[in-house]
């Protein structure tokens, strides 16, 4: 029997729910609504220079690269499998443009991260 | 090929017939958001390697009207995905014994909300501590 690619795409799903999840919630309300309208934190909190010093230290580049690469493996996961509900029916295409995406975004973030040189 | 033609049933809306499949979907849907606030934060990172500009440039963008409507949007959306994510937790997971007797669906879901509501404040008081 051919052995089944679905477990790990299944894990990169459940990674990603389950990230998302857990700090999803308090990781929007930061990025979109209370930094960037003064709310709760101090002002500069994602300023260039303190976002800069965290995309410079390892920690950092796992953590953002984890949250961007998991968030979209995830919502590919449900996204192709929703299509098929809603009637399309192309299985490898659908698979090839939703995984395709997620891998090139990780491919992006990744790449940009290693970029940014302490 | 016969002439037949049998009646099939149209598939088309479908899961707007019960409630049941309504939640499903209202649950697979929270992908689409979780997307695009993916893209926003890897856009972010990519203006954030081109320099200062380019990164207040995405600062800026964020603080337009649009964009807080997105993410109080996208916010209502995680936060049901966070309630059902982990309501269907006991079927998704393993299932679990804890002394012989097996794990509750209730104490599952409300171990794993508790959790996020912990994983939450606990980021918010790290960023809040940090700068």
């Amino acid at each position: 029997m051919k052995r089944s690619n679905e477990p790990i795409f299944w894990s990169l799903f459940g990674a990603g729910g389950m990230l998302a999840a857990l700090i999803g919630p308090a990781l929007v309300f930061i990025t979109g609504i209370a930094v960037p309208f003064g709310l709760v934190f101090k002002p500069d909190t994602m300023s260039y220079a303190h976002m800069l010093a965290l995309s410079q230290s390892w920690a950092g580049k796992i953590f953002i690269l984890a949250v961007i690469a998991l968030f979209l493996w995830h919502a590919a996961h449900r996204i192709h499998i929703l299509l098929h509900d809603f009637g399309i029916h192309a299985v490898t295409a659908v698979r090839i443009l939703c995984y395709g995406s997620a891998f090139a975004g990780t491919v992006v973030a990744a790449y940009t991260l290693l970029t940014i040189k302490p | 090929m016969s002439n037949r033609r049998p009646y099939v049933r149209s598939m088309d809306g479908w899961w707007k017939r019960d409630a049941y499949f309504i939640r499903y979907m209202a649950r697979e849907i929270t992908a689409v958001f979780v997307a695009l606030y993916a893209i926003v934060l890897l856009f972010g990172v990519v203006r954030l390697s081109q320099g200062e500009a380019a990164f207040n440039g995405w600062l800026q963008y964020l603080k337009t009207p649009w964009m807080l409507v997105f993410h109080v949007i996208v916010l209502a959306v995680f936060c049901y995905h966070t309630w059902s994510w982990f309501n269907i937790m006991p079927k998704t997971m393993p299932i679990m014994f804890v002394g012989g007797k097996r794990l509750q669906p209730g104490v599952i879901t409300g171990t794993g909300l508790a959790a996020s509501v912990i994983a939450c404040l606990a980021v918010l008081f790290i960023v809040r501590g940090m700068s």
